[in-house]
Formats: C-alpha cells, sequence, structure tokens
C-alpha cells in the first residue's frame, strides 16, 4: 500500500488530473481487496471450526460415554512412533471427508433430481451468509486506514440474520421432499413445523434485544457491551437479558436440529429423517450444515449476551484493571484481543451445545411442539413486554 | 441500484413469475413463487426501502411460503395435465386477453415518475414506527384486531368438539390418563401408548394376557 501511495505521488508531478482518478480506482480496489479478505477470513474460520466441532464430538463424546472413539487412520504411524496416542485427528479430518467425498452419488428411483441435487446447498447457503454481517472484532487501524471487523457493515443487521434463517428452511423441507422416501418426507415436515416454531421465539428474543440496545447494528450491540459496572463488572447482555439468553440458547438448538431437539433426524424413528436418502458429499453439506448452525447460535450466544469481541477491561487504548492498573496496548494487539476472544468465547458455547447433546435425551414431538408454542412464546411475548415496559417507564438507555 | 442490476432482478423476477403459473409440478411452482419474492425483496433493499425488503423476505418467503408448502403436502397436490372444457378455455383466453389488453393501456397511458418519493426519515426503522404509531394509530390497531379475529377463527374452525367420555371410549381416541403410566416394559416395546380411556392399566393388562 505504501509502495502504491509513493508511485502515486512521483505521478502527481506530471499529470496532476490522471493520477487523481488512477489513486481513487486504486482506494476503491484496496477497499475491494480488504473486503473480500475479511468475507474469506470469516468464512474460512467457520468452515474449519465446523470440521473441529466434527471431530470435537466424535471425539467428545467417546470421552462422555467412556468408549475409545475413533482411532484408526493414521499417517505412517508418525504418531505412535513418537508414543502419542491417537487423538483420532486424521480419522475424522481427513479420512471421513475423503471417505464421504469419493462414495458414489446415490439418487433414489422416483426423486426429483433438480431439487434433491439442490437442497443441501439450499439448506447450507443461507446459513453461510449469516455470518457477514457478524463483527469479530473491534477497528483495527493499518497506516491511516481504519478497518471494521465485520465482512459487510449493515444498519439492519438483525433483520438480515432472521431473514437468512428464515430461509434455511428450504433445504430440509425441499430434500426431504425430493427424495421420494416417507422417511424422508416425515424428516422435512417436522424439520419445517420445528423450525417455524422456533424461530418465533427466536424472533422474541431478537425484539427483546433490539428494544433494550435501541439498534439493530450488530457492531453497535458490540459496543455497548464494553465498560463496566460498579467499577468492575463487565456490561455484557446476559445480566440484563437473562431470560433472552434462555430463550436464543433453546431456540437456537432448536434451529440446529440437535439433541435434545433432533426429531427431523431421530435416527431411532426415521433412519436419518429429511437426509435418509443423502449420499457422500450431499450428505456431507447436510451435516456441515448441522455443524454451522451450531457455530451461528454459538456467535449469536456471543455477540448478544457476552460481548461479543469485548475483553473485560479492555478498551481501545489498553487494559484499565478494576484495581486501578493500567496497561498500555497499541491498536493492532487490542484489535487481535478482540477477535481471539471472540472466537474463545464461540468455541465454548459450541462445546457447550455438544454436551448438551451427550447429556440430555430427545423430545417427543408432541413435548417439542408443546414447549415451543405454550413455553417459550408466551415466555417470549412477557420478556419482550416486560423490556419494553422498563425501557419506556424509567427511561433506562443501554 | 445501477440499471443493469435492476433489469437483472427484473427479469429474474418475471421468469420466476412465469414458473409459477407454467409449471405443472406444484412444489416447483412454489419455489417460483419464493424467488419472485426473494427477488422482490432484493429489490426494495436496492430502492433504499432497506426494512421493507428485509421483512418481506422474513414474513413472505421465510413463514408464508413454507406454509403454503404444508398446505400442498397435506392436500397431496399432484402434477396435473391441462384438462378441461373447450368452451370454457376458449372463454377464459378471451377474459385474459381483455385483462392483458386493460392492463398495457393503464401502463402506457400513466404518468411517467418524475421525482422520487422522500423516504420517511434517515433512520428508516425508527421513522417507520413513529409513522406507524402517530399518523397511522388507527389503521395500525384496526389491522392487528382483524388479525386476531382472523386467528381466532382459525382456532374456532380446527378445534375439535370434545366427545363425551363414553363415546371416546367407544371411538378408542383418547390419551392416556395420569397414574397409568405404569406399564410392563414388553408392552411399552409393544408400540402404541393410545388406550381406551376409562380402562385401567391393570385392566388392559389383563385382558392382553
Amino acid at each position: 500500500m505504501a509502495a502504491h501511495s509513493e508511485a502515486g505521488q512521483r505521478e502527481a508531478n506530471n499529470e496532476p488530473a490522471q493520477t487523481r482518478a488512477l489513486a481513487l480506482r486504486l482506494i476503491v480496489l484496496i477497499d475491494l481487496v480488504i473486503g473480500a479478505l475479511k468475507a474469506l477470513v470469516i468464512i474460512l474460520l467457520v468452515l474449519n471450526l465446523t470440521a473441529v466441532l466434527l471431530w470435537f464430538e466424535r471425539k467428545g463424546s467417546a470421552l462422555i460415554q467412556d468408549r475409545i472413539g475413533a482411532n484408526r487412520a493414521a499417517l505412517f504411524g508418525v504418531g505412535r512412533r513418537i508414543g502419542l496416542p491417537n487423538l483420532g485427528l486424521v480419522n475424522t479430518l481427513m479420512a471421513d471427508p475423503l471417505k464421504l467425498f469419493t462414495k458414489e452419488d446415490f439418487v433414489p428411483e422416483g426423486a426429483d433430481h433438480f431439487l434433491h441435487g439442490l437442497a443441501p446447498f439450499l439448506a447450507l447457503f443461507p446459513i453461510l451468509i449469516a455470518f457477514a454481517v457478524v463483527p469479530i472484532g473491534d477497528v483495527l487501524k493499518i497506516g491511516t486506514r481504519t478497518i471494521n471487523l465485520q465482512a459487510a457493515h449493515l444498519d439492519v443487521a438483525a433483520l438480515y440474520l432472521l431473514a437468512a434463517l428464515g430461509i434455511s428452511v428450504y433445504g430440509l423441507a425441499l430434500g426431504g421432499w425430493a427424495s421420494n422416501s416417507r422417511w424422508s418426507l416425515l424428516g422435512g415436515i417436522r424439520a419445517s413445523a420445528q423450525m417455524i416454531s422456533y424461530e418465533l421465539a427466536l424472533g422474541l428474543a431478537f425484539l427483546s434485544l433490539i428494544v433494550t440496545y435501541g439498534t439493530l447494528d450488530l457492531q453497535e450491540i458490540s459496543h455497548a457491551q464494553g465498560g463496566v459496572w460498579f467499577g468492575w463488572l463487565p456490561r455484557w447482555g446476559i445480566l440484563i437479558q437473562p431470560v433472552s439468553f434462555l430463550l436464543l440458547l433453546t431456540a437456537g438448538m432448536a434451529e440446529s436440529k440437535r439433541v435434545p431437539f433432533d426429531v427431523p433426524e431421530a435416527e431411532s424413528e426415521l433412519v436419518a429423517g429429511y437426509y435418509t436418502e443423502y449420499s457422500g458429499g450431499k450428505q456431507a453439506v447436510f451435516m456441515m450444515t448441522d455443524f454451522a448452525e451450531v457455530v451461528l447460535t454459538a456467535v449469536l450466544i456471543t455477540l448478544f449476551f457476552f460481548g461479543g469481541w469485548q475483553v473485560p477491561w479492555l478498551y481501545r487504548d489498553g487494559f484499565h484493571f478494576p484495581n486501578g492498573a493500567f496497561l498500555r496496548m497499541p491498536n493492532y494487539v487490542v484489535a487481535i484481543l478482540g477477535v481471539v476472544a471472540f472466537w474463545l468465547k464461540t468455541v465454548f458455547f459450541c462445546a457447550f451445545q455438544i454436551l448438551v447433546r451427550w447429556t440430555l435425551p430427545r423430545f417427543r414431538y408432541d413435548q417439542l411442539m408443546r414447549f415451543g408454542w405454550k413455553g417459550l412464546l408466551p415466555l417470549g411475548l412477557l420478556n419482550l413486554m416486560v423490556t419494553a415496559l422498563v425501557v419506556v417507564l424509567m427511561g433506562v438507555k443501554y | 441500484m445501477p440499471l443493469w442490476l435492476f433489469l437483472f432482478l427484473a427479469a429474474l423476477a418475471v421468469i420466476a413469475a412465469l414458473g409459477v403459473i407454467l409449471q405443472a409440478n406444484t412444489v416447483h411452482c412454489l419455489l417460483g413463487l419464493a424467488i419472485n419474492l426473494l427477488t422482490v425483496g432484493i429489490m426494495y433493499i436496492g430502492l433504499g426501502a432497506v426494512t421493507v425488503g428485509f421483512l418481506q423476505i422474513i414474513i413472505y418467503v421465510g413463514a408464508i411460503l413454507v406454509l403454503f408448502l404444508f398446505v400442498i403436502w397435506l392436500l397431496n397436490l399432484q402434477a396435473e395435465g391441462f384438462t378441461g372444457y373447450l368452451g370454457l378455455k376458449v372463454l377464459v383466453a378471451i377474459g385474459t386477453a381483455a385483462f392483458a389488453a386493460e392492463l398495457a393501456l393503464i401502463f402506457l397511458s400513466a404518468p411517467r415518475i418524475s421525482k422520487v418519493v422522500a423516504p420517511l426519515s434517515q433512520d428508516s426503522i425508527s421513522g417507520l414506527g413513529h409513522a406507524l404509531f402517530s399518523d397511522y394509530l388507527i389503521a395500525f390497531e384496526v389491522t392487528s384486531a382483524l388479525l386476531l379475529a382472523a386467528i381466532v377463527g382459525a382456532i374456532g374452525l380446527a378445534r375439535r368438539v370434545p366427545l363425551s367420555v363414553d363415546e371416546t371410549a367407544r371411538s378408542g381416541v383418547g390419551g392416556r390418563r395420569l397414574g397409568e403410566t405404569e406399564q410392563s416394559p414388553e408392552q411399552t416395546a409393544g408400540g402404541t401408548s393410545v388406550r381406551p380411556r376409562g380402562i385401567t392399566g391393570r385392566e388392559l393388562d389383563a385382558t392382553v394376557n
């Protein structure tokens, strides 16, 4: 970047107008490259996290259930020769994907070929684009340029998230329908019924948060959670919206269709639900969708309730500890600490969801519906009313 | 929104709309409608009505069309060929042609839009909220009362009139009562937990045995 501006200055003496146009175009180009890099970094972080979660799910569940778990595949036996235990990393991160993506891509007879092929991508795509508005850090200053660590800065980001989640139903519903199988169709119907039921609770949790923070901008919500109460307590959202936290956690787990909310793919009833008739790469895409939804739920919880990228007592110039100590830090360290904090919190809530999966039994279908409509929905409405009353009557501005 | 983007979206919307009416398979038609509504929503966003655009996507694509999908599955609608009486077809064709001509006439004679109406305010959501709860309060409340009435009506239509105890027992419909949950494992494995009301678990055991 410095080299470019030097070149620009040298030329500026000769032909000012032309150079200015060139410089302008260069700035646009740099912005474009930075935007693309941000998007790429976020999407790669999410995709890699889904793979690591798959490993954690297999090996972690083995640990919980006192089994050994995946330990078969290894690369030339290197780990064993130097005395390391097989952690199953080769198994889950290399062997399984290789196996899945080289398997025969089977389409059942009488299936709707076009929709059968399209459905996995319709399921994954909306979840992945939802991460575009997630702020993974504060601003990063490089030279004179200030980079907002968020792929797309949107004023109505919360609405965007709801829209993306709303569209994600289609992949599952159509995948189940297009397979021409009873198990799949039942799974697809259950999945779509479950998702639109729990989206209400999710939307109500969102609304309470929007009323609390007074904005739909996720970066502003992250900023609002900076600072402290009583000189030491971080101003995190969970302290003022605990009910919303429970709503978002529950509804988010229901949206990701995992135990205890896994009726759409209940293996003891429906084989694998909406993706019974999928094999190979397409099935892998469906599994990836599940884990991406787990990551999305964790990201939303981090963002709304645990300060997003905020580190306790860390401000833009450095740490201000409660005992009065001050540790000055350059901007890039603060920015990197923020990004690391964001992903640490996210990984924690991903792991939490996986622990829940291996702890609780599955809901029955009627219990699931009753819980969503008669439990979470009234609770969400009540929470919204109380929040609105408090905000209006007491004039609380968060 | 640049012109090329508008043209692209407009073409996509028209193609999707044609897909809704020209395809035989109802689920494919529904997908066409979803693409159409999504494209229109993106157009709203591109034209500056960001909130309206996202609400369009959330409400129409994310909720109402999923309901349509349920209805299609519920009624088990199959792909149908074009059948019917010839006279009826001719009548419909004439009617459609007249309607199309009328539309064309209206479009051609409509005055050109000379200036864009200014948005409510810079902050579109709070502007929308202020407008809804001040200038259009009565319309807003009447609409919500109408929706409430519709919900109550739908529940009233869907509600099953509870049968008397005797009828329930005769028709074999009824849930498990409290105190009947103790079942032997063999019975639970046997499958059904629905049992005629008025018979206790012990009695049923006796009948089975």
